[in-house]
Parts: structure tokens; C-alpha cells; sequence
């Protein structure tokens, strides 16, 4: 195939040519730049938080009339108890937070006491001999709290536990070199001992601010028994999820009527924290997914447009050569070669082009640099697009009949 | 003669209704996706407040020194309790409150019904008249109040109904965390989006719910009414319980006053300075003043209210929108280079340029009319949806309303036309007598 006679027609299309190209080019900017912003979003969303999500549901449980804190450890018992009996029920504990609710208690844990900056940053769960069997972890070294552990403690006081379980990132974090398991370190100035490793367990938070430490977690064996209220966590077996998420409120009220447990999310299903959670990430992915689409839609209805157009004006230039012995081919291939060099110079300005946004948008909004994976993926894709355009009316072209070249419009 | 090329245009466009079809779609989407984060973009960064966020400030203290700045210098975002009464006492501003989240529960009188929990907020008396909130019965509680810590509560009409009915509740009482309170106000419609005289308290300054219940801040410390909002320590408490809270660095108090002029904003400025410097001479700073005072549009813009992923979006969906018109320019550039023979004729027949300008730019405006109308279709569509893709506390603030019906309209004809002119151009130099012998 001969470039040169079709670079020479491209320049008396010049405004046409020019005008595709640049289509091709912000599509590839735009697309490039869309599609990575949904893979971030997807990996985002999909990060696992290592509790056993489908039979866990959480209950926001609020104390009427501020009892005090000594008041509320012996509720707390009576409701937890009484959970547990549930038919379903596996277990249950209480806590300030869990994954995924988007607020939490966070602080630093130290080698030495007051040390100026802290050795690693931590989210804190408020936990008992429970929790690990009620989410579900799975402990790598050391062992579970004993019951005869766990302590009590208001939200003022202060938090300095004997003993605490961290999960293994925190522990490598800690001492990258051996086993965390028996290190004793500072948690508010008071001393801890590390007594067990659990594999994994996500903080509270899917925010930026928390993405470095996201698996740093630390359970501590104390109760928060706060005058307002806080949260349980139950798991049921498997399958029991519905049953058990109808009988919870009811079981609590009969219980005890001063509290209140919203009848719209008071008692939710993990999947609906996790839905809450990444709401923001999954609507970014979705956006961007219907951005993509359309766009590339647009692009190649344009595409089919001006070739059309180009086809049905070159009728008899294309007669002429069929006349002098240009096969159906020549002419297919006439049209996608001139397709694939218009194409070529929009996704060499694309490039260019989605490199730059991303820089820019890397230096104005909280955005990863653009991985070339994602601009070479693109320009094959609108290479594509470009060619599977244009085909249909190639097609036609190559089908314009010898005798055209004898025939006036 | 617009009548004619209207007719000319109708004509053309009917005669390659595929092209036509693919011109309207394309101006349709595009500025459909444009709208509808516009639409977004829009309710999130508005001004609450457009006739007074520029007179009201919130002053920061720099009560933890270089240990508790960030990076980048700048001090804590709430007050503590200290700062904050002596702001109060000191009365400095035209009108000023302290503020703190609450989240109490109220028991209703029927003993057969649940308590429920509000949200609100425990504020002095001016926090009302300061932010222009409309009362449908009563009127706030006054400085006497403020100061005796009187059991008074300004509620919102939805608890109002749902508590008392529809009737005036002005003088009745509600129970709230087990104390009876005077109802003194009751709210007309007032949910100000962004919840902007407490940001720091409403995660992304967003919220859904109404708030239901404001309490005289004293009279809510006094009852041990808990913040519910966020508490920031530099340093751990060393009393425990609300009171030691009360006693320590902790930040957990939000603050706002109304400055006027230039004047009083500079005097306010250097009372806080003066007052900074006075508690480094007491000794309780170990720092020079770092204080801050940002009108509320400059607050708002330093807490990155507007959320960064609809930034993101927006320029998104222009881009969007560009890459339409680029597409459409070509379409109508294609359409319009194909009748080269008709321009040709009118033009041989005596035609101006304008004319054929006219005529064409008629045409793409046409064009531009019908994608503008697809797109109003498209933009109600969308905009329905928008919860269906974003957290629903700012979903819920996107809503179709006459201006942006208006705004789509004129978005969709003007790019178009603006598409249409280098087309226009080329359709207005071909030359009669080369078209006319050609043929």
C-alpha cells in the first residue's frame, strides 16, 4: 500500500483530517485518564478488611437518659448476653468501632515512653475475649485475651492497657526483624505487652489520610462503657443473617426501653457498611465507566460520519480507479490505511496529551500518576475503534462499480 | 429571511437524517454530562450564605504550639473550652457563639413510644440572629438565658409536628436526656447546605438530616449534654469525664462571629493577638501568636469543602463536552462541504456571504436547539440518577431547577453554533463559478 497518494488527498481534506484527529486525541486524553481513575476506585473498594463479612451485622445501640459509666458496663453485659442467645448468634462483643464505619479512635504506639514523635500510628478497637472469634481472624501468633483480662474504661479516661493484639502489618511495621509476639511498648505513656498477631484487619477509615496505615490495627482488652452508647457486633452462622437482623432491635428493647436503636440503619448488615463506605469510590467508577463509553461511542459514530461523507464524495475519483484495475481490496485498504495515518497522529497527541492532564491533575487533586499501562491500552483501543469505524464504509467504497468513472453526478 | 433559511435548514437536515440523527445524540450526551455535574458541582459550592458569609468569621487560637501544627503551620481547627468562653466573655464581635455538636436523646411523653435522638447543636442566643435563621413560632432565647443557663430549646418544625402536631408548640416542653426544656422557638425550612457554621463536625460538611434540637451552651455544659461531635487532643486528658474535658487542651468547640467592616475585622484581629500574647506573658503559651481569622467563604475554601472528586468530574465532563463539539464541527463540516453545489447556485444567483453565513449558522443552531432539548431530557435523567452514583448527602443537593433548564439550552445552541462558524467559513469561500463549471 501506497502512502504517499493518500497523505497527498489528506491535505485537501485538511479541516476534516484534522478535526478526527483531534477527536481521536482528547478521547485517548480523556479515556486514559478515566480508566484510571476506575481501576484506583476498584482497588480501592474491593480491599478486603479480613473480618468475616457476610454473616456480620453491627448495631448502634445509644443509651438514654446518660447513665453513668458504671451503669452502662452492667447493661452492656445484659445485652450482650442476651444477643448471644439468639437463635443464629455464633457471637457477639461490643466496641467503639469496626472496619469500614469511617470513625474511630486512632494513637501512636511508642518503643520508649514519651517519645516526641510516635513509632507507628494505630487504629484501636475496643475489644474482649470475643472479638477475634466474632469477626473472625484468624490469630498467627500468641494467643486470644482471657476474660480475666479485659478492663473497663470511659471515653475520657485514660487508655493504657496491659496487653494488646496487633495485626501482622502492624507488627512488622514494629519490629521488621523478628517476631512482635512478648515487645513491650507505650501505648499513652503506659507499658504493653504484644500478646498475640492476627493476620489481618483493617482500620476504620477508607480515606486518604488512613491509606499508609490501613492495616495497622490494634485491639486492646477493655470495654468502652460510654454513657452515650456504642456499638455491637454479632455473627451468625451461616444462612441466619435475615432471621437474626429481624430479632435484634426487638430482643434489645424487651430488654431494657431506655436506649434507642434507629429503625433506619441502627442494625445493618456489613454489606450495607461497605456499601456506605465506598459509596463515593463506586459512583467515581461508575461515572467515569459511563463517561468512557459514551465517548467512545461519539468518536466512532464521527468517525463513521466523515468517512461516509469522504466515501460518497470521492465516488468517482474511486471509479476512476477501479476503471484502471484497482481491486475491491485496494480501495478497502485504501480507507483503513487512511484511517490507521489519521488515527496515528491523534493518538500521538493523545498521549501527550492524557500525560499532561494527569500532571495536572496530579499537582491540583489527590491523584496517583498515570501508569503508561493505561495510555498504551488506550491507544489500542482507539486504534481499533478507529479501524472497525471505518470499515462499513470502506466496504461501500470498495463496492463503487468501474462504471462510476463514465458516469457526471 | 429567517423564516427561509429555517425552512432550508429543516429541509437539509430531514434530507441526511442519519448525519442529523448523529449530531443531536452527540450534543445531547454531551451536554447532558456537563449538566449534570454541573448540577452537582453547583449545590456543593455554592455560597450558604451570599448576602452575609462575607461579614461572618471564625477565629482559630493556636492553643497547642508547633507540636500540634501540621505541616503546614496552621493551628487547630476548633477551640478549646478556655479560649472559647473567654471569647465569650470578652464579646469582642457584633455577634458571636460558641458552638458544640449534640446528639441527645428526647423521651416522648407517651411511655408506649421509643425515645428517639436528634441531632443539634448547643449555641448561645445570637447564633440565631447572626445567621439569619427564620422562625415559623417564638423567637431564640436571649442573653439572660445565655448566662442563668435557663432550660430553654429552639426546636425544628419537623420535631415540632412530630411531637406537638401541627400546633404552635411555643411554651410546651420536651424532654431531653431526662431534663425538661421550655420550648421557646420553633424553625421554619432551615437546612443550610453546606452546614457551614460547624464544618469541622460534619465529615465533609454535608449533611442529610435536619438538625432538630439547639440548646443554650452553658445550660447543655451544665447538664453534661455530651459533644458528639469530634475531640482532638495534643495532649491526653489528665481529668476524666466531660468535665475534664472541659478542663483540658482538647479542641471540640466551634466558633463564629459577625465583623461588619474592615475596621472591626482589624480590631478583632488584634484582640485575638492580644490575647495570645497575654496567655504567653501567663505562661500558658510557650509561642508567639498564631492565630487566624477567615471570613466564611475563605473558611470554607480552606476545608476543602467542595469534595475534590467532584472537581474531578466536572472537568471530566467538559472534556467530554469539547470532544462532542470537535465531533460535531467535523459532522456539519462534512454536511455542509457535501451541498457545495447549492451554495454555489445561490451564491451565481446573487447571494452575499452573509447570506450563506446566516443560512448555515441557522442551521447549526437548529442542530444545537434539538441536542439542547435531548439534552434537557437527558440532563432530568441524569440528575434523577446522580444518588444512584454519589454518597446521598450531596447527591441530594443536585436538583433540576428553571436556571439550569435555561443553562442547558444556551450551552447546547451556542457550542454548537460556535462548532458550526468554521464550517460556516468553508461553506461561505466556495467559489460560484468553479462549482457551478464542475458540475
Amino acid at each position: 500500500m501506497q502512502i504517499q497518494p493518500i497523505l497527498a488527498a489528506l491535505k485537501r481534506h485538511k479541516a476534516g483530517t484534522i478535526l478526527i484527529a483531534l477527536q481521536i486525541a482528547l478521547t485517548l486524553a480523556i479515556v486514559c485518564n478515566a480508566l484510571f481513575i476506575i481501576k484506583q476506585r476498584v482497588t480501592h473498594l474491593s480491599r478486603a478488611t479480613g473480618i468475616d463479612e457476610q454473616n456480620i451485622l453491627t448495631v448502634r445501640n445509644q443509651w438514654v437518659g446518660q447513665p453513668p459509666s458504671q451503669q452502662v458496663i452492667g447493661l452492656m453485659a445484659t445485652d450482650l448476653a442476651a444477643l448471644r442467645q439468639i437463635p443464629g448468634v455464633l457471637d457477639a462483643y461490643s466496641t467503639n468501632s469496626y472496619p469500614l464505619r469511617q470513625g474511630g479512635w486512632s494513637e501512636g504506639l511508642n518503643y520508649k515512653p514519651n517519645q516526641d514523635h510516635s513509632t507507628a500510628h494505630t487504629a484501636i478497637y475496643f475489644s474482649d475475649e470475643h472479638t477475634l472469634n466474632t469477626l473472625g481472624l484468624k490469630l498467627v501468633e500468641g494467643r486470644n485475651f482471657r476474660a480475666d483480662e479485659i478492663g473497663h474504661m470511659d471515653v475520657r479516661d485514660k487508655l493504657g492497657p496491659p496487653s494488646i493484639i496487633v495485626t501482622r502489618d502492624l507488627a512488622h511495621k514494629l519490629y521488621p526483624d523478628g517476631s512482635a509476639l512478648g515487645k513491650v511498648l507505650y501505648l499513652n505513656d503506659n507499658s504493653t505487652t504484644i500478646v498475640g498477631v492476627v493476620e489481618r484487619l483493617e482500620v476504620p477509615w477508607v480515606d486518604n489520610f488512613a491509606a499508609p496505615w490501613a492495616e495497622q490495627t490494634t485491639l486492646v482488652p477493655v470495654r468502652l462503657a460510654m454513657s452515650v452508647g456504642g456499638f455491637y457486633v454479632i455473627r451468625t452462622k451461616p444462612g441466619e443473617l435475615d432471621s437474626v437482623e429481624k430479632s435484634v432491635s426487638k430482643t434489645l428493647y424487651a430488654l431494657n426501653r431506655m436506649r434507642v436503636i434507629d429503625p433506619k440503619d441502627g442494625v445493618e448488615r456489613f454489606s450495607e457498611v461497605r456499601a456506605k463506605a465506598y459509596a463515593r469510590d463506586r459512583g467515581m467508577a461508575i461515572l467515569m465507566g459511563v463517561v468512557c463509553v459514551v465517548l467512545l461511542a461519539i468518536t466512532a459514530a464521527g468517525i463513521v460520519g466523515l468517512t461516509s461523507f469522504w466515501v460518497g464524495q470521492r465516488r468517482k475519483q474511486i471509479g476512476v480507479r477501479r476503471a484502471l484495475g484497482a481491486t475491491h481490496h485496494d480501495i478497502l485498504s485504501y480507507f483503513l490505511t487512511e484511517n490507521l495515518l489519521i488515527s496515528l497522529a491523534g493518538v500521538i497527541i493523545g498521549a501527550l496529551l492524557a500525560i499532561g492532564i494527569n500532571i495536572w491533575m496530579v499537582n491540583h487533586f489527590e491523584m496517583a500518576r498515570l501508569s503508561l499501562t493505561y495510555v498504551v491500552a488506550g491507544v489500542v483501543v482507539l486504534l481499533l475503534l478507529g479501524q472497525a469505524a471505518v470499515l462499513a464504509p470502506a466496504l461501500r467504497a470498495s463496492r463503487v462499480p468501474p462504471v462510476e468513472a463514465t458516469r457526471s453526478v | 429571511m429567517f423564516g427561509y433559511y429555517l425552512e432550508l435548514a429543516l429541509r437539509s437536515l430531514r434530507r441526511s437524517r442519519g448525519l442529523t440523527a448523529l449530531m443531536v445524540l452527540t450534543i445531547g450526551f454531551g451536554v447532558a454530562a456537563s449538566m449534570t455535574t454541573y448540577s452537582v458541582f453547583r449545590a456543593v459550592s455554592g455560597d450558604p450564605m451570599p448576602w452575609k458569609s462575607s461579614k461572618l468569621f471564625v477565629p482559630q487560637i493556636d492553643m497547642w504550639g508547633p507540636s500540634g501544627r501540621g505541616s503546614d503551620g496552621e493551628p487547630p481547627n476548633a477551640m478549646d473550652y478556655t479560649d472559647a468562653m473567654k471569647l465569650m466573655r470578652d464579646h469582642r464581635a457584633k455577634l458571636q457563639s460558641a458552638m458544640y455538636e449534640i446528639s441527645p436523646s428526647i423521651v416522648p411523653a407517651d411511655a408506649g413510644k421509643h425515645p428517639i435522638h436528634v441531632a443539634g447543636h448547643a449555641v448561645y442566643g445570637e447564633f440565631f440572629p447572626m445567621l439569619d435563621v427564620p422562625f415559623k413560632y417564638g423567637s431564640s432565647w436571649n442573653a439572660d438565658d445565655d448566662a442563668q443557663r435557663a432550660a430553654v430549646t429552639v426546636i425544628s418544625g419537623k420535631l415540632s409536628e412530630k411531637l406537638f402536631g401541627s400546633a404552635n408548640s411555643v411554651g410546651r416542653t420536651v424532654n431531653i436526656e431526662g431534663r425538661d426544656y421550655r420550648v421557646v422557638g420553633v424553625l421554619g425550612d432551615w437546612n443550610p447546605q453546606p452546614r457551614f457554621y460547624d464544618v469541622v463536625n460534619n465529615g465533609s460538611g454535608f449533611a442529610t438530616d435536619t438538625e432538630d434540637v439547639f440548646v443554650p451552651f452553658l445550660t447543655a455544659v451544665q447538664a453534661s449534654i455530651r459533644n458528639d461531635g469530634n475531640t482532638d487532643c495534643n495532649v491526653s486528658q489528665t481529668e476524666s469525664g466531660f468535665v475534664g474535658l472541659q478542663h483540658s487542651s482538647c479542641t471540640w468547640i466551634a466558633f463564629m462571629a459577625e465583623l461588619d467592616d474592615a475596621a472591626t475585622v482589624t480590631t478583632y484581629r488584634q484582640y485575638l493577638d492580644g490575647y495570645a500574647h497575654d496567655q504567653q506573658q501567663a505562661g500558658r503559651f510557650g509561642w508567639a501568636p498564631n492565630n487566624r481569622l477567615r471570613n466564611l467563604p475563605e473558611w470554607l475554601d480552606y476545608l476543602h469543602v467542595v469534595p475534590s472528586d467532584t472537581k474531578v468530574a466536572l472537568l471530566v465532563a467538559i472534556g467530554l463536552l469539547v470532544a462532542c463539539l470537535v465531533n460535531t464541527a467535523g459532522l456539519l463540516l462534512a454536511k455542509f462541504l457535501r451541498r457545495s453545489g447549492e451554495i454555489g447556485v445561490r451564491r451565481a444567483l446573487g447571494a452575499p456571504r452573509l447570506a450563506i453565513y446566516a443560512q448555515f449558522l441557522t442551521e447549526a443552531g437548529i442542530v444545537g436547539l434539538a441536542g439542547g432539548v435531548l439534552g434537557l431530557l437527558l440532563t432530568g435523567m441524569g440528575v434523577a440518577s446522580v444518588s444512584w452514583v454519589l454518597p446521598r448527602d450531596i447527591a441530594a443537593l443536585a436538583r433540576v431547577d428553571l436556571s439550569l433548564l435555561v443553562l442547558t439550552l444556551l450551552v447546547a445552541v451556542m457550542a454548537t453554533t460556535l462548532a458550526g462558524l468554521y464550517p460556516t467559513y468553508r461553506a461561505a469561500c466556495v467559489q460560484p463559478a468553479w462549482q457551478l463549471k464542475s458540475n
